[in-house]
């Protein structure tokens, strides 16, 4: 059955175009990239490289257009203009990048086990018309391990505390065998252990060389945690080290009139993200 | 007792108004997943409606036979479903409202058309709710062959149109034909709907679709689970539903769609008392 085969082999068939990595490439480079909506740019004129391995903070307020980024990354939204290339190619062909969505936009009551979930990610590597065999059930199993959600893995999604959720989201990533992981606003309403807990999980990531892109609201984490961080606002305000990029006259750039500057007891400042919820801004 | 249920089965067009409700059950509470999932409820009811010009013509064409009336409706089902998917992708109206002006406007037209005929009234009403009683050994084999490749397609996609109904930009991210498979999916709900008609008709359809699937919902965690039990429940109810419209001489397809009914109401009682007791436990 030669054409059975054919259709339903991923790296063949018409239904799934998973593109060659160039190993000497950036793992993601961006290069003047613009998304307008009828209402507007939503993303002006982004220019920046992500190495291999990588871990990118992208902080700004609301409406800054880190999801909008994010979409365009994953090869989900199309851009108006720009480049935007994944390991070399253009990311509409990479199977490779894995979204963890907000947890306030799924379905958690849908009827499927934490493994369910995290077999959709090997859904890419299956193909069309096949089934999970012995060996992707295994590797849903050593994902979930490395996230320390095994013992949970038969229960409804809906069981799970908001840090095991973000958690298994990752696993559904490591099945699907991303390299790089894009994490829309991860620590919302978690607490302070179920933070630490997705943090050693990351640097689990950090260590198998897996490149993540995470949105955040804390400025203080951002500079803690991660490599580099990247203040956006529609056009990027800065990008590189935390010292560098979070200095009062950027961090106005991109908050605007919902950032407070405070006098701190030591003479430093203390910055506050009065951040609100209508997600349009304007700002000076 | 036994003669109670043994009686109706002597007669033969009991016996495959049986059959074919049964297996109409199974496919449409299969199929009804990932209607209830994915919010699909309108979107069938209209589909089931916008079908009546297309039985109207296949009446007219065919001066009342069966199989003319069958491949009219299966035509206009599976057009009018692609069409409507078509629509609310371009037009800059609200999905709903674009379903409901042009599936509205296919009632209309199929009312119209059925009205030019003398007999109408007892027409209109087999289309709207259905005649079991009135099927065919020929009926029986189309609901079977049309019922059956509707379940091969839905196990053949299973994982796929999962990931649809769950998580869209994950379909997205793993390339997966998302435009290719919403069209099978709604081509497929078509045909469920056309194999149906006979059965419970154009009027009661969703709920063959919806019920059962969320009588499922509201006991299982899992998708392969909750087709199976809402496909064991819709035979079950079929069953019921035709034994209580003999005996109590009721419209077989309000019979069985009141039985799904009476389920969803009596499963929907009990997790919901047994959530309370728990959290009182708590």
């Amino acid at each position: 059955m030669a054409f059975l085969d054919r259709f339903r082999n991923p790296n063949l068939t018409f239904l799934a175009h998973p593109h060659p990595h160039s190993p000497d490439k950036p793992i993601l480079k961006v290069e003047g990239l613009t998304v307008e909506y009828d209402s507007g740019a939503a993303l002006d004129n982004l220019t920046f490289e992500l190495q291999r391995g990588e871990r990118l903070a992208v902080v700004g307020p609301n409406g800054a257009g880190k999801s909008t980024l994010f979409k365009v990354i994953a090869g989900v939204l199309r851009p108006s203009r720009g480049l935007v290339e994944v390991a070399g190619h253009e990311p509409g062909g990479h199977i490779c990048i894995a979204y963890v969505p907000q947890r306030t936009q799924v379905d958690w009551s849908f009827p499927a086990t934490v493994a369910d979930v995290v077999m959709m990610g090997r859904t890419g590597k299956l193909g069309l018309l096949r089934w999970p065999t012995h060996h992707d059930w295994q590797l849903v199993k050593q994902a979930l391990d490395t996230v320390r959600l095994l013992d949970l893995a038969d229960r409804q999604i809906q069981q799970l505390s908001g840090g095991q959720q973000q958690r298994m989201f990752i696993a559904r990533a490591l099945a699907q065998e991303a390299e790089l992981i894009l994490m829309d606003e991860p620590l919302t309403g978690l607490d302070s252990r179920a933070q630490e807990e997705l943090f050693s999980v990351l640097e689990l990531l950090h260590s198998q060389g897996v490149t993540v892109m995470v949105a955040l609201h804390d400025l203080k984490i951002a500079g803690e945690r991660f490599d580099r961080v990247m203040l956006l606002n529609r056009h990027l305000v800065g990008i590189g080290l935390a010292e560098t990029v979070l200095n009062p006259v950027q961090l106005v750039d991109a908050y605007g009139s919902h950032l407070r500057l405070l006098p701190g007891v030591d003479g430093t400042l203390a910055l506050g993200d009065s951040c609100c919820d209508d997600g349009e801004h304007d700002h000076a | 007792m036994l003669e109670v249920l043994l009686q109706p089965l002597q007669y033969p067009f009991m016996l495959r108004g049986m059959a074919a409700a049964v297996l109409v059950g199974i496919v449409c509470a299969v199929l009804g997943a990932y209607v209830v999932l994915r919010g699909m409820a309108f979107f069938g009811d209209a589909l089931a409606h916008a079908i009546l010009p297309g039985l109207a013509v296949g009446y007219l064409v065919g001066g009342g036979a069966r199989e003319p009336l069958f491949w009219w409706a299966m035509g206009t089902a599976v057009v009018s479903s692609l069409g409507i998917g078509a629509v609310s992708r371009t037009a800059r109206i609200k999905e709903d409202t674009a379903i409901g002006i042009i599936f509205a406007g296919m009632f209309a037209l199929g009312i119209a058309l059925i009205s030019s005929v003398r007999s109408y009234t007892v027409d209109l009403a087999h289309f709207l709710f259905g005649d079991v009683l009135g099927v065919s050994t020929q009926d029986l084999l189309l609901t079977a062959v049309f019922g059956g490749l509707v379940l091969v397609v839905v196990f053949l996609f299973y994982k796929e149109f999962m990931i649809l109904a769950f998580d869209p930009v994950l379909a997205a991210t793993l390339r997966l034909p998302a435009r290719l498979l919403d069209n099978i999916l709604i081509v497929l709900i078509a045909v469920a709907i056309v194999v149906s008609l006979q059965t419970v008709g154009v009027a009661l359809m969703v709920a063959m679709l919806v019920t059962p699937a969320a009588t499922a919902y509201l006991l299982t965690r899992r998708l392969w689970k909750m087709m199976a039990l809402a496909a064991a429940i819709a035979a079950v109810s079929a069953v019921i539903g035709l034994y209580l419209s003999y005996y109590f001489n009721v419209a077989s397809g309000a019979a069985i769609v009141l039985t799904c009914t009476a389920v969803f109401a009596m499963v929907w009682i009990a997790t919901s008392l047994n959530r309370r007791i728990r959290a009182v436990a708590r």
